[in-house]
């Protein structure tokens, strides 16, 4: 069975695709997910029944199977779902689920049977299931084979009769780093997830070849000791790659679905280059302040700049008041969350910038243990990538031989992901030499 | 194609059945562009969906079919599949609508005909259908035929020997060779659920159609691929060759984007494993596996957790598959709490001597977090390392120290419950915190870290200056404890007076903790116990020290691991709830399949060995009365088995003096007794395809969780049914 629930527990959408469950199987989800607290898993099993939930903006898009389902599978539906909606409405939220309510329910017919998602690709399900009013005679047969053709063919990402005047391509190549440093500067883990999305314009059934860097290990395995090389740990396509063409002869080659699509991910762990510096010093003045001195460094060519810096630096749950002086950006601090958000629209390459600031505390009766949350930085760097990954070219062929532009941008960013620890941990005591512990030996 | 924004929200209102009736009678004489029709259907439809029975109105929306609208069509046949099954003696008078539609030149529409009628699992419905669903199975259209392949599957759900008689079973293996992929790929997923029934048919694969199967793959849709590739588990090669062959034509799809084709084809390698011979290769396709599973890692949480909980099963068979990658497990602050407690697990599995300074120095952050059982786990951890790599042990011991200076309630007990274990890996080397341990006494009110302090104040008190000063506080309240502490006070208290048994208070004190257990206490075993010390001791106190204080053998994590042929198992469940949960479906899913390896020549002779042969059914197909289809696993913490190096020492080996009644004695010593663990060399990180078969024939999973112990907070596990309840849950919900 397919729902879709309000932060309510309301259904807005409920789908029952076998006879083993009644509806009133949704008030078992809202009485063990949406009025609980404390969910501490996506998959809930009661019995033989087991419910998976996604959370999106304030819906919860759940499934439920009384069968040793593919988790993976499910998941991987409901994040489907959710892509396909946003399609097809902009947002995906209560307002515009209620909204399309009959269209969703002939789409989840549509992308799923009995429990088996079936073809689910945007480009095709636009060109039958509409809006507008049809008259159903008024399809032509020969129209809906095109259709269905297409629905179960090799290609069923796109159709076939795409006309565009001008034909242009744009590759966006979007990075988001991971950072873990500790509060010595010393790198716990940085990676680079990176996704290559595609905005495809092009007329007919294009042939399309894509190439990276011409030093490029997308195998880690396969060849060691290249130092400057760009090492790809993983990559993984988009169901219109060839993937028995990349095993053989690493190369890329796919028709396109017409519009946006995500054409690869990668992940890459080494020679990742931070455009970021963060040099955090956090002391705590006796029970009453805590003092900071953050510093930023970005470490990148001085024709790029990084724009949208964003700084969440944490402060003690009992702080009263936060004094911060910045050169660059502003600083606030927002009680709330318990941080500073120090934001700096935008810092060029090789420029420094500092945050000074003091917190004071309330004394507290009983000591608070305070998590100490990693300081957080958000950012943007446009034509950077931290992977090192160049795009070297995206030649298209097609039979009328047209002409097309092809357009390619680097973004690198962060959120959420770039995290620098601010704990100096007073080091655990030596064990032996503490007195009360050495008279113990004999 | 441009589709504008709906306004339908307003429909979402309560309606009478009365007005809807009215409104719908009334746009029969007048209605343009069926706009009336259309607003009350969708009234209508929201109002099922809000749960307002709308059945009353069957006849009434039948009319509707008549309208030439596609969208009216479809919202009326949704009303059919919501409520067709009730109104059998109603439903005729919409098969002449449904038969028409079957014959339309438009295949959208026939297949919507065939696949809405396979809804409606009632025998004027299926019987209508199955003459139909003759045609569609082989219609020009692949959308109808791939269509008539899940219908196909509806009927056999609605009526199994209908479906049989019918032929449409050998209809769909047809249809396994149909020139279009998705037809191919549906057929599969049809055939497998049929084979997965107890009452169904068996679906087995040979050589050729298994290859003409993978041949397909690269046609399928991504959905497609999954069933395709779950469906090669029923291929047994003969070969190893063959196994080869397959596996290798399947690791290019290790690099498909979704997640789903990802794990089903890592769950197709992992079985082929089990009957290849080259090493090489097999070494190869470890390798190959590791990346694109930490890839999953950046999905969404979901999956991310999916994929976390089957690598710690896969790590456990295939050690080499990401033996180098412990960092990517590092949890992230903002990780939701369901991923990061699954990578500490996983991040305790990597850990060694190479890389034990930094998992330690994460364990140490985690410990300051927020999440009570993600700190608790975190602290556990670090004792778990202490005891799994010595050389890291005693930095594992100054952090935990550490952590007992915070004096946060939780941290101190659980550091206290992992420190005893500490005490028992490395006899004599750190008894030197024990005052430590001391002065946080008074933290401890949770019964397995107040009953690892007594065991301790017990088992060393020859050191502890003021053990029976302390043990003297901790009895007063001997009475009102749990039966695990009164257990460890009754054993703490008589080691005490063999170690100090000059000492007057020593003896008052263990005369008192006897007469209570003996008289004042219910359970038996407590009452037991307290009778056997106490003749024990009256009878010769010198052969009762033997005995109680007779040496122990050091706790190793050689059990930490699952049993081999329960990881084989296991593993044929790779992405599926069985894999989230670690258990195998049949267990805890009324009516799941169970899988298991099927011999064959090629065989590895190893999994031979260790084969768990599949019985069925493991669970009554119908609803029992008792306690219903719960886990039937044993719950902890009855009978944790296999979990050395938790609070429970293990079975001790006779003592030289000891007669065989000595050795039931030592049993009492703890609450409950266990066997040594399996043969697996537990650090050893070679691939464990070299290890002979392990003991353990007894509990195949008796090493399941077995890592963090008795502790089970955080494990995720279905829900059994609540006593009280008295029946089958499942029941109980509709």
């Amino acid at each position: 069975a397919f729902f879709v629930f309000n932060q309510k527990g309301e259904v807005l959408i409920s789908r029952l695709y076998r006879t083993d469950f009644k509806r009133s199987i949704a008030d078992v989800f809202r009485i063990q997910v949406v009025s609980n607290s404390d969910v501490r898993s996506p998959i809930i099993t009661l019995g033989s029944t087991s419910f998976f939930h996604v959370r999106v903006n304030n819906l919860y898009v759940v499934a439920v199977t009384k069968t040793n389902a593919n988790a993976a599978l499910v998941f991987e539906y409901c994040y489907r779902f959710i892509s396909i909606a946003k399609s097809y409405f902009g947002k995906v939220d209560e307002e515009s689920v209620k909204n399309n309510f009959t269209l969703i329910y002939e789409l989840i017919d549509e992308i799923n049977d009995f429990g088996y998602p079936q073809n689910s690709e945007i480009d095709t399900l636009k060109t039958y299931i509409t809006t507008e009013s049809i008259v159903s005679t008024a399809i032509a047969a020969e129209e809906s084979s095109k259709i269905t053709t297409q629905a179960t063919g090799v290609t069923s990402w796109r159709r076939g009769d795409v006309k565009y005047k001008k034909n242009e391509a744009f590759v966006d190549v979007i990075e988001t780093v991971n950072l873990s440093m500790s509060a010595k500067g010393t790198i716990l883990r940085a990676d680079v997830d990176g996704h290559i999305q595609m905005r495809a314009y092009l007329s007919g059934t294009p042939e399309c070849k894509f190439g990276l860097n011409d030093k490029l290990v997308i195998d880690k395995n396969e060849r060691g000791g290249i130092s400057d090389a760009v090492e790809l740990d993983d990559c993984r396509f988009h169901q219109c790659v060839r993937l028995n063409e990349f095993d053989s002869s690493r190369t890329i080659s796919f028709i396109p679905p017409d519009g946006e699509f995500e054409l690869m991910r990668y992940r890459s762990t080494s020679n990742v280059k931070l455009p970021l510096r963060i040099i955090p010093t956090v002391n705590e003045i006796g029970t009453s302040q805590v003092s900071y001195v953050v510093t930023v460094k970005a470490s990148f060519s001085n024709k790029l700049s990084a724009t949208s810096v964003v700084l969440r630096i944490p402060t003690p749950l009992n702080t009263t008041g936060v004094e911060c002086k910045v050169a660059s950006g502003k600083a606030k601090y927002v009680p709330a969350e318990n941080v500073v958000v120090w934001k700096i629209p935008r810092i060029q390459g090789g420029q420094e910038c500092t945050f000074t600031a003091t917190a004071d505390l309330t004394s507290t009766t009983v000591r608070q243990v305070w998590a100490r949350p990693p300081i957080d930085v958000d950012f943007q760097v446009l034509m950077f990538t931290a992977s090192g990954l160049i795009v070297r070219f995206l030649k298209v062929f097609e039979k009328s031989n047209y002409h097309s532009i092809k357009w390619v941008r680097y973004l690198t960013k962060a959120s959420g992901t770039y995290q620098i620890r601010v704990s100096p941990r007073t080091d655990a005591h030596i064990m032996m030499s503490d007195p009360r512990l050495r008279s113990f030996e004999g | 194609m441009s589709t504008q924004p709906g306004q339908d929200a307003k429909f979402f209102q309560r309606g009478k059945i009365e007005e809807f009736r009215a409104e719908l009678q009334a746009a029969e004489t007048k209605d343009k562009k069926y706009q009336k029709r259309k607003t009350v259907l969708k009234k209508v439809v929201a109002n099922i969906t809000m749960g307002n029975d709308m059945s009353p109105l069957f006849t009434d929306v039948v009319q509707c079919l008549g309208t030439p609208l596609l969208e009216i069509k479809k919202m009326v046949y949704l009303f059919l599949m919501s409520y067709g099954r009730t109104k059998p003696e109603q439903i005729h008078l919409v098969i002449p609508s449904f038969l028409q539609d079957c014959n339309d030149r438009n295949p959208l529409i026939r297949a919507l005909a065939i696949r809405t009628m396979s809804y409606i699992p009632i025998p004027v419905v299926t019987d209508a259908l199955s003459d139909q669903l003759r045609h569609c199975i082989k219609d020009r259209d692949p959308y109808v035929r791939k269509t008539a392949a899940i219908c196909v599957a509806k009927l056999y759900t609605a009526d199994p020997r209908k479906a049989e008689r019918g032929g449409f079973v050998e209809l769909l293996r047809d249809l396994m060779l149909d020139a279009n992929a998705t037809v191919v790929a549906n057929a599969v997923a049809a055939l497998s659920e049929i084979g997965d029934r107890q009452d169904g048919v068996i679906f087995r694969l040979n050589l050729l159609i298994a290859s003409k199967l993978i041949a397909a793959l690269g046609e399928s849709s991504e959905w497609g691929q999954i069933y395709i590739l779950d469906s090669l588990l029923r291929y047994v090669p003969d070969k190893h060759a063959d196994a080869e062959m397959m596996a290798e034509r399947v690791i290019v799809q290790l690099q498909h984007a979704n997640s789903a084709v990802v794990l089903t084809a890592i769950k197709v390698l992992l079985y082929l494993m089990n009957y290849m011979e080259n090493r090489r290769l097999i070494d190869y396709i470890c390798k190959k596996m590791g990346p694109p599973l930490v890839t999953l890692l950046s999905s969404g949480p979901e999956v991310q957790y999916v994929a976390l909980r089957n690598i710690l099963l896969i790590i456990q068979r295939r050690p080499a598959v990401l033996k180098n990658d412990v960092k990517v497990f590092f949890c992230k602050y903002n990780d939701p709490i369901y991923v990061k407690l699954a990578k500490l697990e996983i991040m305790y599995r990597l850990a060694r001597e190479e890389n034990a300074r930094e998992v330690l120095a994460e364990l140490e952050e985690y410990a300051s977090e927020v999440d009570i059982d993600f700190v608790r786990k975190a602290v556990r951890s670090m004792g778990r390392l202490a005891i799994k790599v010595e050389p890291a042990a005693d930095s594992c011991i100054q952090s935990l120290l550490g952590l007992i200076d915070t004096k946060v309630s939780y941290v101190v007990q659980e550091a206290v419950i992992v420190t005893k274990d500490v005490f028992r890996r490395y006899p004599g080397k750190y008894e030197g915190i024990i005052p430590k341990l001391c002065e946080n006494l008074d933290a401890l009110d949770e019964p397995e870290a107040k009953a690892a302090m007594v065991w301790i104040l017990g088992q060393f008190a020859d050191k502890i200056d003021n053990a029976d000063e302390l043990l003297d506080d901790l009895v007063y309240t001997f009475l009102d404890e749990p039966v695990e502490v009164q257990l460890a006070l009754l054993t703490a208290t008589v080691k005490l007076f063999i170690h100090k048994h000059q000492s007057d208070t020593t003896k008052a004190l263990v005369h008192k903790v006897l007469k209570w257990a003996t008289e004042e206490i219910d359970n038996p075993d407590l009452r037991d116990r307290g009778f056997m010390y106490w003749r024990m001791l009256a009878m010769n106190p010198t052969l009762a020290g033997e005995i109680v204080l007779a040496e122990k053998p050091a706790i190793t994590t050689d059990s930490d691991r699952m049993d081999r042929g329960a990881l084989d198992q296991l593993l044929l469940h790779t992405g599926t709830l069985g894999s989230i949960y670690h258990k195998n479906p049949e267990t805890f899913i009324r009516n799941a399949a169970g899988r298991a390896l099927i011999d064959s020549p090629a065989l590895n002779a190893n999994s031979r060995a260790v084969l768990v042969p599949l019985s069925r059914p493991q669970l009554p197909p119908v609803a029992v009365s008792v306690s219903g289809p719960g886990p039937t696993e044993p719950t902890r913490p009855s009978s944790p088995p296999g979990e050395a190096g938790t609070s429970k020492p293990s079975l001790a080996v006779p003592v030289a003096s000891g007669s065989s009644e000595g050795r039931d004695l030592l049993d009492i010593d703890d609450v409950t007794a266990e066997s040594g663990g399996g043969g697996d060399s537990g650090e050893g990180y070679g691939d464990i395809d070299d290890d002979g078969p392990t003991g353990n024939a007894a509990d195949p999973y008796a090493n399941l969780g077995g890592a963090f112990g008795g502790y089970s907070a955080d494990e995720p596990k279905p829900m059994g049914n609540r006593t009280g309840h008295g029946g089958d849950l499942d029941d109980l919900l509709f």
